[in-house]
């Protein structure tokens, strides 16, 4: 939810920085893929490039549940030390970036991600960009070919007080944006606490022994196996 | 070694100096119509983008990471087997060593193309100097992989210089002009070499740095190869024992591709007198002790995943043994690995093909070890529900068949302009330090002339 501020700070925003977190709610994931479909909408990509991919679950028991998986944007991250060119960085807002105009195309990133997380621009886009389009780390619109690309927590849109395009996009309000700093959390209708939904749902990290430290944790419910946390 | 058998073999080792018969060219022509087709594809390869290989998503890495293990690993037999042989001093080496060293270039050259060709983005290279993270395995592997390659280029260069001045000779017989015009260069490349004392002192010196020295820089390439792997959180490369696996294979290959060169080199140049049986014999030897250690290591690294059978390699364990990649697996194991152990070990008749055939399947057989380090490394699921498929498209089998030619093209024309075995070598462990007592081959005794005994 975009915080409304008075005009005349709007004007200079307070110079907070931010943590950014997500919390993806596995209980109330129905694997309709409206967040992947959002993802690839905002940031011109093909189909196959799910930045955000919905995977669906046999456990144990027979069932099935669902299962998104954006970037991890782990604090400890693999991707980040293998890249050769340092075109793989860490923002200061705990997000991962990709600088495709450096990004050499060796696919070590990929490699090295535990996640699956990262996408090779084997072609071009598929749309055609526009005259103004200005690929930047931070809003990478047209992806380069050859190069390496890859959720980026939309810090276009949370620059400016808006959600990522996925948690907009979510129907079931099972995506949350939270910022670690300010210890709050929204999914775009409800605005909680931060670490109390941690807390109160058990909530885990995603192959929390390889110790890669994911800023993404998922909230189990289904009867899945809770991991690490 | 009398006079006359001195003669003989600088007639053969200068013999394809300045050829240019009609199998020549045929040869010529095949390989490099093959090249060319590889070259080709490359190109294509490079205006539409890396779409046109089999690579996606999941398979990232594929033919041209594994062809970049596999020919740097060719280029260690003839690195090693040479340095090898100097230290210990074998003195059946003479006729080997040339052949072997210059085999090490020419597949290093191909294998070291590789990286490039993987790159989504060949044109922006350089980034890899201008932004260099000392971090990066990749960064490890271009500075290790420049280093040994200077150091090889070195280790060919130094034993030549002597065999320089044989090798201008040699061609002024049967191309006069041709030598007039590439006087200059063997002049500059001979470093005004007179053969005197010292100059051999300096030289001896040179040669046995270099054979000491390339023995931990072909080590050190493997190992950072292998660490392109090893420190990723796959469970299949995540290894400890990954570096040495590499190395040692990398030695396996490498002397099998040697076997195999020398061979073919020992057919077509006539060199049956002084490359004999007893050489491929000897080189099996080192075959099998690789082989049998390369056996050993394969089965420490499996019993310890295999036994506990953890959650994280299960996946591709399974695949290899019993699962799709089951069939390559075990024609690997017996194909590549036992059989051409048990082919060069038996005694009997035959040594030179046995070791031969033993050879290409060893070569055959690592090429597939890489593939399956490379292949269901990457195609294992890392979200624990989506197996990666990939099978290589047309470009990436064309530029791989057209840089496995290039190294039999690259050698025949080296081999046209410097002797194909060493005669400076053959002197050494002849124990003929002193040209002036050196019984001449007739029309080569110009060469020494004015050279030694004036310091």
């Amino acid at each position: 939810m975009p915080i409304a501020f008075p005009q005349a700070e709007a004007a200079t925003p307070p110079k907070k920085k931010r943590q950014w977190a997500m919390v993806i709610d596995l209980r109330r994931c129905d694997g309709c893929k409206k967040c992947t479909e959002a993802c690839q909408t905002t940031h011109d990509l093909p189909q196959t490039f799910e930045w955000i991919k919905v995977f669906e679950v046999q456990d144990k028991q027979g069932g099935s549940y669902f299962m998104p998986r954006p970037c991890m944007h782990c604090e400890n991250a693999p991707c980040l030390r293998v890249c050769p060119v340092a075109a793989t960085f860490k923002t200061d807002e705990g997000v991962i970036l990709v600088d495709q105009s450096r990004c050499i195309g060796c696919r070590m990133c990929m490699a090295a991600c535990p996640y699956g997380a990262r996408y090779f621009n084997f072609a071009d886009p598929p749309k055609p960009p526009s005259p103004f389009a200005q690929p930047t780390p931070e809003h990478p619109v047209p992806q380069i070919k050859g190069t390496v690309g890859k959720c980026m927590l939309c810090v276009h849109n949370t620059v400016d007080g808006k959600l990522p395009a996925c948690v907009s996009a979510c129907g079931m309000q099972a995506l949350w944006i939270g910022d670690l700093v300010e210890d709050v959390a929204t999914n775009g209708t409800d605005t909680v606490r931060l670490s109390s939904l941690l807390k109160d749902n058990d909530a885990f990290r995603y192959k929390e022994e390889l110790g890669t430290s994911p800023r993404v944790y998922y909230i189990a419910g289904h009867g899945q196996a809770l991991q690490g946390a | 070694m009398d006079r006359r058998t001195r003669g003989l073999y600088i007639e053969r080792a200068v013999w394809p100096i300045g050829r240019g018969d009609r199998n020549f060219w045929i040869a010529v022509a095949v390989l490099g119509a093959v090249v060319a087709a590889g070259v080709y594809a490359w190109i294509y390869q490079v205006q539409r983008g890396l779409w046109v290989t089999g690579l996606n998503q999941k398979v990232s890495w594929g033919f041209y990471i594994i062809n970049c293990v596999f020919f740097i690993g060719i280029s260690y037999g003839g690195a090693m087997t040479s340095a090898i042989l100097r230290l210990t001093n074998a003195k059946w080496r003479a006729p080997l060593t040339r052949i072997a060293e210059a085999t090490a270039v020419a597949a290093l050259l191909v294998g070291a193309v590789y990286p490039i060709v993987d790159l989504g983005r060949p044109d922006r290279f350089v980034n890899i100097i201008r932004y260099a993270q000392i971090g990066s395995p990749i960064v490890w592997d271009v500075t290790a992989i420049t280093t040994y390659m200077i150091a090889s280029f070195v280790f060919l260069y130094l034993p030549l210089i002597p065999d320089l001045a044989v090798a201008r000779e040699a061609l002024s017989l049967s191309h006069r002009r041709e030598a007039k015009l590439l006087a200059p260069v063997y002049r500059f490349l001979s470093l005004g070499w007179r053969g005197r004392p010292a100059q051999e002192r300096a030289l001896a010196r040179g040669v046995g740095i270099m054979a000491v020295l390339i023995i931990p820089l072909a080590v050190s390439v493997h190992s950072v190869l292998a660490w392109l792997f090893a420190v990723t959180v796959r469970a299949e490369w995540h290894s400890t024992i990954f570096a040495p696996l590499f190395v040692l294979g990398a030695m396996f290959s490498g002397v099998a591709a040697v076997i195999v060169v020398i061979a073919a080199f020992r057919k077509v140049y006539g060199l049956q007198r002084f490359i004999e049986a007893k050489h491929f014999r000897y080189l099996s030897y080192l075959l099998i002790a690789l082989g049998a250690a390369y056996i050993y290591f394969m089965v420490s690294e499996y019993i310890t995943d295999g036994y506990v059978f953890e959650e994280s390699t299960t996946p591709v364990m399974e695949a290899l043994f019993t699962g799709p990649f089951a069939i390559a697996f075990w024609a690997f194991s017996i194909g590549g690995l036992l059989l051409p152990i048990v082919i060069a070990a038996l005694p009997g008749r035959f040594p030179i093909a046995r070791a031969v055939g033993a050879s290409g399947l060893v070569i055959a057989g690592m090429w597939l070890k890489r593939f399956l380090i490379v292949v269901p490394g990457m195609a294992e699921p890392i979200m624990p529900w989506d197996w990666g498929r990939y099978s290589p498209s047309w470009v990436e089998v064309t530029i791989t068949l057209g840089s496995a030619a290039a190294i039999p093209l690259m050698l025949i024309l080296f081999f046209r302009f410097f002797p194909v075995m060493s005669v400076h070598e053959l002197d050494e462990v002849e124990g003929r330090y002193e040209p002036a007592h050196a019984p001449l081959a007739p029309g080569y005794a110009p060469l020494y002339a004015g050279g030694g005994g004036d310091d």
